[in-house]
């Protein structure tokens, strides 16, 4: 295709709210059934066990019921038989940006990856539909033997280490999302890391959903072995389609003794995604798992990050930022599972709700009762901007026995008109007001992300205030 | 023609029941002008109509800022254009620093893409900051959060202060300030008084007017000012109540 044709079929709304012509070498068609299983797994060139692994799992997402009676009556709006799942324009991931696709480059390019990779990180991978057209990392990572692939790769090139951990953080019948990823999923990230390997910059994966009607179902397994560190990144971005379209992601972490991993994502959808997400980690002896979250737009993002402290010591934590527009419901929190003694766990979560935009926070904590000398710190605070804003808490904290010292708080504050009145007397605008009222209420935490991140946040803050003042 | 903040037969609602009615006064450029009156007149509704507040509906009557139409404005607008109100209740904004929110306010009266001088604002916030006898530890909180009522007062007259407004209405800025403080506000007030600028200082006691000494007192009572005069008129005031306005109002109604 032309440059010039190209740019003219875009259509240009805001940041992250355009899309190129679908042009694709493989689409598994509409619909899921056990051929559209058998025909990614074909295209992939998989062995039978993960082409097995995945037939099972579609019988278990078939026979798991929407979990309506808990969460939203919305996800019955998901119509899973007009989803496209696999959609792919047959490139490898290349490891020059030179060599990708123009209308995906450009993509990217408009995302501002390609500069933040030159700036500051340590390898990226950037995955359009279904899979990774671009992967790389820095040579150096690459020589002390740390692996960054996509899983299509990291399956066929690594399967005794993939093979060893994949679904046993998360099996497949953990939730219906959980085991449609694993009928379906495709593209997400492969990490291994050396013992005593410390990756100083951050890996960034970055997905973008292109095409409409379509199902991302990208699956990530990070590795991380003993005395090892690694930071992960993900971003993520999709047009504004009339028609609804599904996210739905699984990420399984493994930190071995005394590893350090740090997984942040800031995602930005657009209005109509069903953002459907499980994480978890596993923490070995004295190993550290923080989830730093961050969850603007979609129409209904479940996400609820996980730590099993399964080791003497092991430390878990999740770091939440959900931000509900108008039309928007974040329902979101953490689980922490203290399976070892002296495990600490802490959760921060900040909500805002904006308009008529929802917010809901489930915690969960399980300290048994066998265990010793056990901490949890949870934190809920919640912001309502404007009155018809709303939203719920629902922490279970499970607690047996009484050698652990838990600690919970939970607060919910206004921004009042009067509050925004008075910051437009000094000639804020009402969406910087509204701004900087949020920015206010998350600064604490963003303080302790990666600046670049931190940064990356309050644009987004700004862009979703600018959008809910019209 | 003159410059001047012009109100003009002002009529104004909140809720249905009409609080300012009919209410006409000009603040020319240079001029301070001050507005006393008995609690529940009306005089933070004026200030908060002046500014914008979207409680209360105008049913009559304009106001201009050097011939421009106010009303018309949005409150940022307001605000950008050179109209400043010291609120009699300054509100807080949590997790906002005050050196970022007078940061913010500054940098949004710069045209879009310009980025403000970080230096030289701190230096200039730190030097007007030193005027009012506030410590450097202001910078650093929440706009106004757990201030005590003057420390707050102060606050609006820095922020007055690095705004630089072409008017400014103080609405009981006196009021929880000790003689001290109240001293101290007043020498900026006074530091700010130019041919290129109108004040409006609202206040229920004369006590301040000893400090900010005015060119012209108004009375409000009832929605309406009742009486104008000069700083004579305010002492009266103090020596005597207000039930001799009230009473002459009544006796002309
Ligand atoms: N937002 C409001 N809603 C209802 N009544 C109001 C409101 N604001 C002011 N009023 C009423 O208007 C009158 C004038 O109040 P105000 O302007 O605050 O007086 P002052 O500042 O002179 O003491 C009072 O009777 C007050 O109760
Ligand atoms: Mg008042």
């Amino acid at each position: 295709m032309s440059e010039a044709a190209t740019l003219e079929a875009v259509t240009i709304d805001s940041e992250g709210d355009f899309s190129y012509p679908e042009e694709y070498a493989h689409d598994a068609g509409v619909g899921l059934s056990e051929e559209t299983i058998d025909y990614i797994s074909n295209v992939k060139g998989e062995a039978d066990w993960i082409r097995e692994f995945r037939k099972k799992a579609l019988k278990t997402f078939e026979s798991k019921p929407n979990p309506t009676h808990w969460a939203s009556k919305d996800l019955d709006n998901i119509k899973f038989e007009n989803i496209r799942y696999y959609l792919s324009k047959g490139q490898k991931p290349t490891r020059s940006w030179d060599e990708v696709p123009d209308d995906v480059k450009q993509t990217f390019e408009r995302l501002g990856i390609p500069e933040k990779e030159r700036k500051f990180l340590a390898g990226v991978e950037a995955q359009f539909d279904s899979e990774a057209a671009y992967s790389n990392i820095k040579v150096e990572l690459e020589k002390d033997g740390v692996i960054f692939v996509n899983s299509t790769e990291g399956l066929r090139e690594h399967p005794e280490l993939f093979r060893k951990w994949f679904g046993k953080v998360i099996p497949t019948g953990d939730n219906k999302y959980s085991a449609l990823n694993s009928a379906v999923f495709s593209g997400g990230s492969f990490i291994y890391v050396p013992p005593g390997v410390k990756v100083t910059h951050p890996l960034q994966a970055y997905f973008r959903i292109n095409a409409e009607n379509f199902g991302q179902f990208e699956r990530t397994l990070i590795i991380v072995d003993e005395g090892a560190e690694v930071t992960y990144m993900e971003g993520c971005t999709a047009p504004k389609f009339e028609t609804a379209t599904l996210h739905s992601a699984v990420v399984e972490l493994v930190a071995m003794d005394n590893a350090k991993i740090q997984y942040i994502t800031v995602q930005n959808w657009s209005n109509n995604v069903f953002n459907l997400v499980t994480k978890r980690g596993i923490a070995h002896e004295n190993a550290e798992i923080r989830w730093i979250d961050c969850n603007i737009g979609s129409r209904l993002t479940m996400k609820y990050p996980g730590v099993i402290m399964k080791g003497r010591k092991a430390r878990g934590e999740v770091i939440s930022i959900a931000l509900a527009n108008d039309g928007q419901h974040q329902d979101t929190g953490a689980k922490m599972v203290h399976a070892a003694d002296e495990t600490t766990s802490n959760v921060v979560s900040k909500s805002i709700s904006v308009g008529q935009g929802r917010s809901t926070y489930r915690g969960l904590v399980h300290i048994p009762k066998h265990l010793k000398g056990c901490k949890n710190n949870t934190e809920c605070d919640a912001l309502l901007i404007n009155s018809n804003s709303r939203t719920d808490t629902y922490p279970a904290i499970s607690v047996r026995g009484n050698q652990h010292a838990t600690q919970h708080e939970a607060s919910v504050s206004q921004v009042s008109e009067d509050q925004i009145f008075y910051m437009q007397q000094r000639g804020l605008s009402e969406a910087e007001a509204m701004s900087l009222s949020v920015n206010g209420f998350v600064n604490d935490l963003v303080r302790e992300f990666p600046m670049e991140y931190s940064v990356e946040l309050k644009r987004l803050i700004d862009l979703e205030m600018e959008g809910s003042v019209g | 023609m003159s410059e001047s903040l012009k109100i003009d037969d002002l009529k104004a609602t909140v809720e249905g029941h009409e609080i300012i009615k009919g209410l006409s006064l000009t603040v020319p450029k240079g001029e301070v002008h001050a507005i006393m009156g008995p609690n529940g007149s009306g005089k933070s509704t004026l200030a908060k109509i002046l500014a914008g507040h979207e409680d209360y509906e105008v049913t009559g009557g304009s106001v201009t800022m050097d011939g421009d139409d106010l009303l018309e404005m949005d409150v940022d607008d307001r605000s950008r254009a050179g109209f400043f109100l010291a609120f009699q209740y300054p509100l807080e904004i949590p997790g906002v620093s005050n050196a970022n929110f007078l940061r913010a306010a500054r940098q949004a009266r710069l045209p879009k893409g310009e980025e403000i001088d970080a230096v030289a604002f701190y230096k200039e916030m730190y030097a007007k900051m030193d005027e009012l006898g506030m410590d450097r530890k202001f910078t650093g909180r929440s706009v106004n959060e757990g201030f005590s009522g003057g420390e707050k007062k102060r606050n609006e007259i820095l922020q007055m202060m690095m705004l630089d407004p072409r008017y400014a209405v103080l609405d009981e800025t006196d009021s929880g300030l000790d003689i001290d403080a109240l001293k101290v506000v007043a020498k900026g007030v006074n530091a700010m008084r130019s041919p290129e600028r109108g004040f409006l200082v609202i206040t229920h006691y004369q006590r301040l007017l000893d400090y900010i000494v005015p060119d012209v007192v108004h009375v409000l009572f009832d929605g309406r000012i009742v009486k104008t005069g000069d700083k004579d008129l305010a002492l009266k005031l103090e020596a005597e109540g207000y039930d001799w306005v009230k009473d002459e109002v009544l006796a002309s109604a």
